[in-house]
């Protein structure tokens, strides 16, 4: 296959994979929609709720009562379905980032630039929930994840899209691979736990005010982990993402931006900001494990985290001067600017 | 298998674990239990609450806001141009906000990281940290020495724990019971009598902790260390060119605050050569790769070695590095002046304006009488297009400087110092043709103009590249980075190990206790987990599954219930 082929192979899986998760979206909403019942059926699905994996518990407790059975396996295939579409739209999507790296001449690594960049980040967290699915039990979250990659990846297309380009000088490093691919992990596991977080609050939320009114919660939040339970996922996701984190961005970062750049820390506003990024769940980490701030408030430190690194993932780009580093003169500099300009992290 | 646990429902248990109980409080607080079983769980004496308090306050909840204060004030200097990151945005921006400018010098918003009140915060964090770490440092040496605590007489009333029964005697149970917990955990030596197994584990995760922390402040003497003595300096050097490594070489020169110029290893560097390979068609055409300069250098008097210097692949001399940062043209220029004799000659360097590498330079013959000046623009593809010139490819396929001519006073006699990249044209006057309209030389590469009035000529002999080479001491740094792996060892230490308590009982059951049968054995497990995350409840049952391997398991009424 030629270049040009690769490139197109890639731009419609983009497509085909952006399609999939789409009708996955729709699966989902559907499978949160039929959630939504009368009183009587209610009690039955909250106890299928436990199983969160949906499948087992439901079609247990389906079995103990004939009459209701019906709905709650409807809940039960759809969340099949939309997991298995899912999946299905995952590997179009690694397709479409194998067609980026054979695009390029000599082949590479697929994240060049911000939108090859943005095409791997959202690849990983998509990964991340279809492997991290039955272990640590995420049907709950599907169409937050899946809508969260889909709106992602139309903002890719739309706005980021770039024709498949040579890596820049200072991007060709095996650097690249090891920087890139931790922060992308690190980048795909924060954003489950920042999920994880917002639903804790949604729920907490809801659970309050349905206390008040004194009615039972329903609908998709009466199937979501206890608030107990969510606040452990993102503990869990959360203290797997920080060591990643912190070895992206405070160790080979800064190893390779002495190489590239002559400096290990420069104070870029990249730099900043992931530095930033770190500090606040280093704060969150701190306060979980110290003060004793679990729920509410540790929830939305971890916001307050994801918030500062998606900030840095797109906002930064726009909202400093893009000469703010020693690099000032973009083109005078084989470095062409900042790195962290063109790929993103 | 009978697994009365905790009185309540799973659910229940399931909400308690992470609430504050007493327990909770108690382990938090860091007091240990040991060797006084009989007070109960949460009980503190003045000493441990002001203990307890003073490590609340000072250290955790202080240490969190000053993370996040730092955090917070981190986020000016990414917004607002930074002095010691590009001094020129600075002016820049310093003359279009004449008003804010004051207040923010004021402030020390243009070096934010170097400010007082950043370092304010960082140092207050430090302080934290160390009046953190210091007392737990004692604390967990001490705790290292201790055995493991003897076990609580109510096990049942521990957050998890199980129970069953069991036709093995109490000796046999407890027997298993420390050969198995005895691989992964430490135990309490067995006493005379005793009834039970007391078994600990995890004890590395406050070491973990404590190895972050302590990294911490590695991290931080290496960069300061970085800070004071490291510099960076840059110069531009046109192919064929020696570099001697001593202050006055140096285009610009940033050095740290107690940097002393005998710190600056003694070699020298020619760049031989320099290449580049331009991408001439695709998406990329236009863009250039495969920069390598070949050196050649001298470490003090050792024999020439020579480097081929990329990016991304600094050459280390001694303890400096040498980078390569960027290239451009220096096209060779010779002015003649009216006698026809040379008044200068050489590669000039010219600055590239954008990524069409048309770049600017200016020529100073001072040599000629009157003083000779050019200014203008290379080109390095040159076309002519809509009746304006522009170059439509970076490499130098057809070059052109077009340069407009000044005579006079070049400003040398003043005696200060001159910037090699601007022209002093306050006393010299612009070279016109008869028609008054000023003269532009448009040259191409081997030609040859002749200025009016007798002035002399310019020739365009040809383009040599040069390289922008940055060269920098950056003390520390490997304390730093041992510093960084450090820290994460014991950050992933600390998140992942997970301390944990486990006891067995076993005793004989009295007759009529607990509805079960005389002479059996009932068996009470238990633990404690201080991480707080783990599952507790499942790590129990293996135990307890272990424990019973081999048994009959038909009682009915020791089906597990879950």
């Amino acid at each position: 296959m030629t270049d040009a082929a690769w490139e197109t192979l890639s731009n419609q899986a983009v497509a085909a994979a952006g399609l999939v998760y789409f009708i996955a979206l729709l699966v989902n909403i559907a499978e949160w929609a039929a959630l939504r019942q009368p009183e009587a059926a209610r009690a039955e699905v909250a106890v299928g709720a436990g199983e969160a994996a949906g499948e087992a518990g439901a079609g247990e407790a389906g079995a103990d009562r004939p009459g209701r059975r019906t709905s709650s396996e409807r809940v039960a295939f759809l969340g099949r379905l939309g997991y298995l579409l899912t999946c299905i739209a995952v590997a179009v999507h690694f397709v479409a980032l194998v067609g980026r790296g054979m695009a390029a001449d000599p082949n590479r690594v697929p994240w060049g630039n911000m939108y090859e960049f943005t095409l791997s980040g959202t690849f990983v967290l998509a990964l991340m929930y279809v492997v991290l699915y039955r272990r640590l039990r995420l049907a709950w979250m599907a169409p937050l994840v899946v809508g969260f990659v889909l709106t992602l990846l139309m903002v890719d297309v739309i706005w980021l899209h770039e024709p498949v380009q040579p890596l820049r000088e200072a991007l060709n490093s095996y650097w690249l691979v090891i920087h890139v691919v931790s922060a992308v992990i690190a980048t795909g596991a924060f954003t489950l736990g920042g999920i994880a977080s917002v639903v804790y609050l949604v729920k907490l939320r809801a659970e309050r005010r349905a206390a008040a009114a004194g009615r039972e919660l329903s609908g998709w939040l009466a199937r979501v982990p206890s608030l107990d339970g969510l606040d452990k996922v993102a503990y869990r996701v959360h203290a797997f993402a920080f060591p990643v984190w912190t070895f992206a961005v405070l160790i080979t970062g800064p190893i390779w931006a002495h190489e590239a750049w002559s400096r290990y820390w420069n104070w870029d506003p990249k730099e900043v900001w992931a530095f930033i990024t770190w500090v606040v769940y280093a704060g969150y980490l701190h306060a979980r494990a110290t003060a004793g701030w679990k729920g509410r408030n540790a929830a939305i430190l971890a916001l307050v985290g994801m918030a500062t690194l998606w900030f840095n993932f797109i906002g930064i780009n726009y909202f400093s001067t893009t000469s703010q580093h020693s690099y000032a003169a973009p083109v005078v500099s084989i470095r062409g600017g900042s790195l962290h300009e063109h790929h993103g992290m | 298998m009978s697994q009365a646990r905790g009185g309540a429902g799973s659910g229940a248990r399931e909400d308690g674990r992470d609430g504050d109980g007493p327990l909770r409080a108690h382990h938090d607080g860091g007091v240990s239990a040991e060797g006084r079983p009989e007070r109960r769980p949460g009980e503190l004496n003045a000493r441990e609450l002001l203990r307890w308090t003073w490590r609340q306050i000072t250290s955790m909840r202080t240490a969190l806001i000053l993370l996040l204060v730092l955090a917070l004030a981190a986020i000016p200097g990414s917004v607002i141009p930074q002095q010691g990151v590009d001094a020129l945005e600075v002016t820049r921006w310093k003359e279009q906000h004449p008003d804010l400018t004051p207040i923010y010098e004021r402030l020390d918003l243009f070096s934010v990281y170097d400010s007082v009140w950043f370092s304010a915060i960082y140092l207050l964090l430090v302080l934290s940290l160390v009046g953190c770490i210091v007392p737990r440092l004692l604390v967990y040496a001490k705790a290292l020495r201790s055995r493991p605590p003897a076990t609580p007489r109510h096990l049942t009333r521990l957050r998890d724990h199980t129970t069953y029964t069991t036709e093995l005697p109490p000796e046999e149970v407890l027997k298993r019971a420390r050969t198995e917990l005895g691989r992964r955990h430490r135990l309490r030596p067995a006493a005379d009598g005793e009834d039970s197994v007391s078994a600990e584990r995890g004890r590395l995760r406050e070491a973990g902790n404590l190895l972050f922390h302590l990294s911490v402040l590695v991290v931080l003497a290496g960069f300061a260390l970085g800070a004071l003595f490291g510099y960076q300096g840059g110069v531009i050097l046109v192919q064929g060119s020696t570099f001697g490594n001593s202050l006055t070489q140096y285009d610009d020169f940033d050095p740290g605050g107690m940097f002393t110029p005998d710190q600056l290893d003694d070699f020298d560097f020619t760049v031989d050569d320099f290449e580049v390979e331009w991408l001439r068609e695709g998406s990329g055409a236009g863009t250039a790769r495969n920069f390598e300069a070949q050196l050649s250098y001298r470490d003090g008097d050792a024999d020439p070695q020579t480097y081929d210097l990329r990016v991304n692949h600094p050459l280390t001399i001694g303890d400096t590095d040498v980078f390569l940062i960027g290239h451009g043209y220096a096209p060779v220029i010779t002015v003649r002046d009216g006698n026809g004799d040379i008044a200068w000659t050489g590669p000039t360097v010219f600055l590239p304006q954008d990524s069409s590498f048309v770049s600017f330079g200016v020529v100073k013959a001072q040599g000629a009488d009157p003083q000779l000046g050019l200014e203008g623009l290379l080109y390095p593809t040159f076309e002519m297009y809509d009746g304006d010139p522009v170059s439509v490819f970076p490499d130098t396929l057809h070059p052109l400087v077009s340069m407009l001519v000044y005579t006079g006073d070049l400003g040398y006699d003043s005696g200060e110092a001159q910037s090699v990249y601007v022209l002093d044209k306050d006393n010299a006057t612009q070279v016109t043709d008869k028609d008054g309209k000023p003269v532009r030389l448009d040259l191409s590469e081997g030609e040859t103009a002749e200025l009016p009035d007798g002035l002399g000529s310019v020739t365009f002999e040809g383009i040599e590249p040069w390289v922008r080479v940055q060269i920098s001491q950056s003390p520390g740094k490997e304390i730093a980075l041992v510093g960084v792996i450090l820290a994460l060892i014991g950050l992933c230490g600390s998140l992942f190990i997970r301390p944990r308590r486990i006891w067995v009982r076993a005793r004989t059951a009295d007759a009529g206790g607990e509805g079960d049968t005389m002479g059996a054995t009932i068996v009470e497990v238990a633990g404690l987990d201080r991480s707080g995350n783990a599952e507790l409840a499942e790590v129990l049952d293996d135990l307890v599954a272990t424990l019973r391997r081999g048994e009959d398991h038909t009682d009915e009424k020791e089906r597990s219930s879950r």
